[in-house]
């Protein structure tokens, strides 16, 4: 990058697109050593392009979490996991269970390959949850809204408010605090709570009514008129797109299904669901003030993250051995080096993607990029960043 | 532009219609101010005139209301979003984005505008109301104000023939006041703007109106030139109370007027031998302190709110803190009752910090009355929260003295801005503190609350309580208080009797004043204590 870019923040999409790609390809491999690649690749695009903004955060919750849900897995695998034969570790006490829970094992040895296997599946947890982590930290959600088809509008207005229920009625349960201190009344304590509870509830109620005929007056759910029988078939061909993409989904991330017929359904759904959105459309007579514009950074940003996710789709077909490796007998996985390469190619937003607008004032370009990263991306990449 | 037709407005569980057989018409271009006492009906006037009563607030509706010529009944308030704005009272709870820019451009958005005329409509609005430099904060950090003026922002900017404010200034400082009354008399007067406007501070908007709609107390309405309606209204700015005791006419509605005819008076009153000593006079020195700030500071991240403020609060005073919306005012009165806590400096209250006050300790050695009095009440009726006060009986006489005849067991939820205000404050004055601290308290009250309020803070005074009113109000200030400091910035930036502070500023002087000057009187009480055999 030599000359300094404007600084503007993403089209909430891409990201979106981008991370849930990841996720997409985290759920086709165990192999510990790519998983560590995406956590890795999730982290520094993350750390290179999210801004200061208080969803900015969540990232590090995301990791957290998934630390804890890694910790559970093992924590499960060698209480209650069944026996896999193997070098034992340790052995714990084993109690003995009544007949009628037979099938059902409580403690016992605990080896080496059962607790590698469940570290291998709970790693795939933790880069899933770290992908929709690095979603949450780099798009953000109001502006999500804005690109949210006009159809669909009302919806996501709905989880919106919803999510600024929780913050208001915070605020308010803060005003009540300080009202119980100001008239001399305990302001903590569970007793406190119960009383305050329902002021809090109502309060909340109250706001979200007013919030909804300010809503309303302003013109909040204006429709254009269409006759019925195109208003049935809108439904119809969203209804079914909707389903189709849920089972293609569900194709997608079960292993078992061809890859394949996953795919067909996946397209099949999405125009299906397209159609019917934009019929729908017309109904609404929404428009977008400074919408986010989908430009070069974009694209490359969805494409980094579909290419990944499509070459790691087809090295589970073509190396399941080294996409899904062995844990008993123990072996040290191999390191693939096509998905490798797919990986670092994801990291492609943290270079393409323009810098954050800074809020400080400070600091307009981002000097993040580690040069290892630098030097292991791969050429197409490196052609649209320069 | 806008006509009711024998319209009857009655909510659930209501004894008596909150509108009664109303039938009334605002042409195009008018701008017609309804005035009315607390709770008489005013805001339900304005909710029928876009459909948000009955349709948001239950109750029917007997009659026919349009606005050009859209019939309310058959068109919700979606539908007239085009044609009719709405502001309303509480800015807060509309706010329906995060960021002022973004706020702005929704209802245009909802209307289905071109993105380049959304773009240059909320230039526009932002230019209009003064907002450019908030425009990427988020609304819940802006000050009171600036969220008033970001909410008619919002409104304007969807360019409606008609526009509904309710109470739209009484939240702004004076300054900040007339700048939107000036902005939206230049819309009137420029495009033909329909507005009505339901408003108690009558001496800042009285001037601006074509006609006054004033809602009587049983739900009738009746409507008419300011200049007659004003001759007996019950409710009336200083400067048409001074115009009615002079009989001057015709009736002056603008200190200009009223000064044209003012000569006579002011000769007669300088004429007197000695200006008498006002009904309240400053506490003399001597007097006890009760609370005092010593180089106090308070910072919010790297915003300073109050910077090293030295100030001391005696006995038998009335305090009147001024200053622009976000100069500090809350923030004085917060760190008084140990909600905030100074970050350099001494607060002390009754010699003590009142950060490590609570329970009995802090209400029986100050209390306050927040800028929303609701927000000190979450019982379920009027009786329970004089019942969790700390003197219940002393608790419910003294509400019955500032707002008799209200139902004990009403939900505070029902009750109007003033009785919600009276009931605030018999809760916390019945905790018997010696100092009393009030942060904008006139807001939404009509003149006669406003009467009985100062009248009961008098006697308080009188009897050796010390009172701190934070305000925009300066006809309560003059009016009130014994003392003015003026805030800015943080800083204290005047601090002396009320009478040579506000005559020092044309800002902050009131009404009875402007008209006098320089015949240092403040209100038409002193004008009456000054001449008792009327002219």
């Amino acid at each position: 990058m030599t000359t300094q870019r404007a600084a503007r923040a993403l089209h909430p999409m891409a990201w979106w697109l981008w991370a849930l790609a990841l996720a997409a390809a985290a759920s086709r491999t165990l192999n510990p050593l790519l998983l560590g690649a995406l956590i890795g690749v999730a982290a520094l695009v993350v750390a290179a392009r999210r801004t200061e903004a208080p969803w900015a955060a969540s990232f590090r919750a995301f990791l957290i979490l998934g630390t804890v849900v890694l910790g559970v897995r093992l924590v499960f695998e060698a209480l209650f996991g069944a026996p896999i034969p193997g070098t034992t570790l340790f052995t714990l006490p084993e109690l003995t269970l009544p007949e009628w829970m037979a099938g059902v094992r409580l403690g016992g040895d605990v080896t080496v390959e059962a607790l590698v296997a469940a570290f291998y599946s709970g790693l795939q947890l933790v880069a899933i949850l770290a992908c929709v982590g690095a979603a949450n930290a780099l798009a953000n959600p109001t502006r999500l809204l804005k690109s949210v088809p006009g159809a669909l509008y009302e919806v996501g207005v709905a989880v919106v408010v919803a999510l600024t229920l929780i913050p208001s009625a915070l605020t308010h349960l803060q005003l009540i605090r300080e009202a119980r201190r100001l008239r001399g009344q305990p302001s903590r304590g569970i007793a406190s709570v119960a009383r305050t509870a329902t002021a809090v509830l109502a309060g909340a109620l109250e706001r979200s009514l007013a919030l909804a005929a300010a809503m309303d007056s302003r013109g909040f759910g204006r429709l254009r008129p269409l006759p019925a029988g195109e208003r049935r078939v809108t439904a119809a061909l969203t209804l079914s797109g909707l389903v189709a993409l849920l089972v293609g989904g569900y194709a997608l991330l079960d292993a078992s299904t061809s890859p394949l017929a996953a795919a067909a359904l996946l397209a099949l759904g999405a125009t299906l669901a397209l159609t019917g959105l934009h019929r729908a459309n017309r109904r609404a007579v929404r428009t977008v003030y400074r919408p986010d514009p989908w430009r070069w950074p974009e694209t490359v940003t969805a494409a980094s993250g579909s290419i990944t996710v499509a070459v790691y789709t087809v090295a589970a077909v073509v190396m399941p051995a080294t996409m899904l490796p062995t844990t008993s007998p123990l072996a040290w996985p191999a390191l693939p080096l096509v998905p490798l390469l797919a990986t670092l190619l994801a990291a492609a937003p943290a270079l393409a993607a323009p810098p954050v607008p800074s809020t400080s004032g400070a600091g307009t370009s981002y000097p993040v990029q580690p040069p290892a990263s630098d030097e292991h991306l791969p050429e197409p990449s490196k052609a649209v960043a320069a | 532009m806008i006509r009711f037709e024998a319209v009857t407005l009655t909510y659930p569980d209501a004894s008596a219609p909150a509108l009664r057989d109303v039938s009334l018409h605002i042409p195009e271009g008018e701008l017609a101010l309804v005035v009315g006492r607390t709770g008489s009906g005013k805001s339900s006037l304005l909710r029928a005139v876009n459909g948000l009563a009955p349709t948001f607030t239950g109750g029917t509706l007997d009659g026919r209301v349009t606005v050009n010529g859209r019939d309310t009944r058959d068109h919700p308030p979606r539908e007239l979003a085009d044609v009719v704005g709405v502001v309303m009272q509480d800015p807060r709870n509309g706010f329906v984005t995060e960021l002022v820019e973004d706020e702005i451009a929704y209802g245009m958005e909802s209307l289905g505008l071109a993105p380049e005329v959304m773009r240059r409509r909320v230039e526009e609005s932002l230019d209009l109301l003064g907002l450019n430099d908030v425009r990427q904060r988020p609304l819940r950090t802006l000050s009171g104000g600036q969220q008033q003026r970001a909410a008619i922002a919002a409104v304007l900017a969807q360019h409606p023939r008609v526009l509904l404010l309710d109470e739209p200034t009484s939240a702004l400082d004076p300054a900040a006041a007339e700048e939107v009354l000036a902005a939206l008399q230049r819309l009137v007067h420029d495009l033909g703007l329909t507005v009505l406007m339901a408003e108690h501070r009558l001496e800042r908007v009285v001037q601006f109106a074509d006609r006054i709609v004033h809602v009587h107390g049983d739900g009738h309405v009746t409507d008419g030139l300011p200049v007659q309606v004003m001759a007996d209204a019950p409710v009336a700015p200083p400067v048409v109370e001074l115009g009615r005791w002079a009989r001057w006419e015709p009736l002056p509605l603008t200190v200009r007027d009223a000064r044209r005819f003012a000569g006579p008076l002011r000769a007669t009153l300088s004429a007197l031998p000695a200006s008498p000593a006002p009904a309240v006079t400053s506490a003399s020195p001597v007097s006890a302190t009760v609370a005092e700030l010593r180089k106090a500071r308070v910072q919010y991240g790297s915003h300073v709110a109050l910077n090293e403020v030295d100030l001391q609060l005696r006995t038998g005073e009335i305090v009147a803190v001024m200053g622009r919306n976000g100069a500090g005012k809350s923030t004085l009165l917060r760190s008084l009752v140990g909600l905030t806590d100074a970050t350099a400096g001494q607060v002390r209250v009754g010699g003590r910090d009142p950060v490590l006050l609570a329970g009995r300790d802090l209400t029986s050695a100050v209390g306050m009355v927040p800028q929303d009095p609701g927000d000190l009440l979450w019982n379920e009726s009027v009786r329970q929260e004089c019942e969790e006060s700390v003197d219940p009986d002393e608790a419910k006489r003294l509400f019955d003295d500032l707002a008799p005849g209200v139902d004990p067991s009403m939900h505070p939820r029902d009750l109007s801005e003033g009785q919600r205000l009276a009931l605030a404050l018999a809760v916390v004055l019945s905790a018997g503190a010696p100092l009393l601290l009030l942060d904008e308290p006139t807001r939404g009250l009509d003149y006669p609350t406003k009467h009985r309020l100062v009248g009961l803070l008098r006697r308080r005074a009188a009897s050796g309580g010390t009172i701190v009113v934070a305000t925009h109000d300066v006809e309560l200030a003059a009016d009130l208080a014994t003392r003015t400091v003026v805030i800015a910035e943080g800083d204290i930036v005047t601090d002396g009797p009320t009478r040579d502070v506000v005559t020092a500023s044309p800002q902050f002087a009131p009404q009875v004043a402007k008209v006098l000057a320089p015949v240092p009187m403040l209100t038409v009480a002193d004008v009456l204590a000054a001449l008792p055999e009327a002219l």
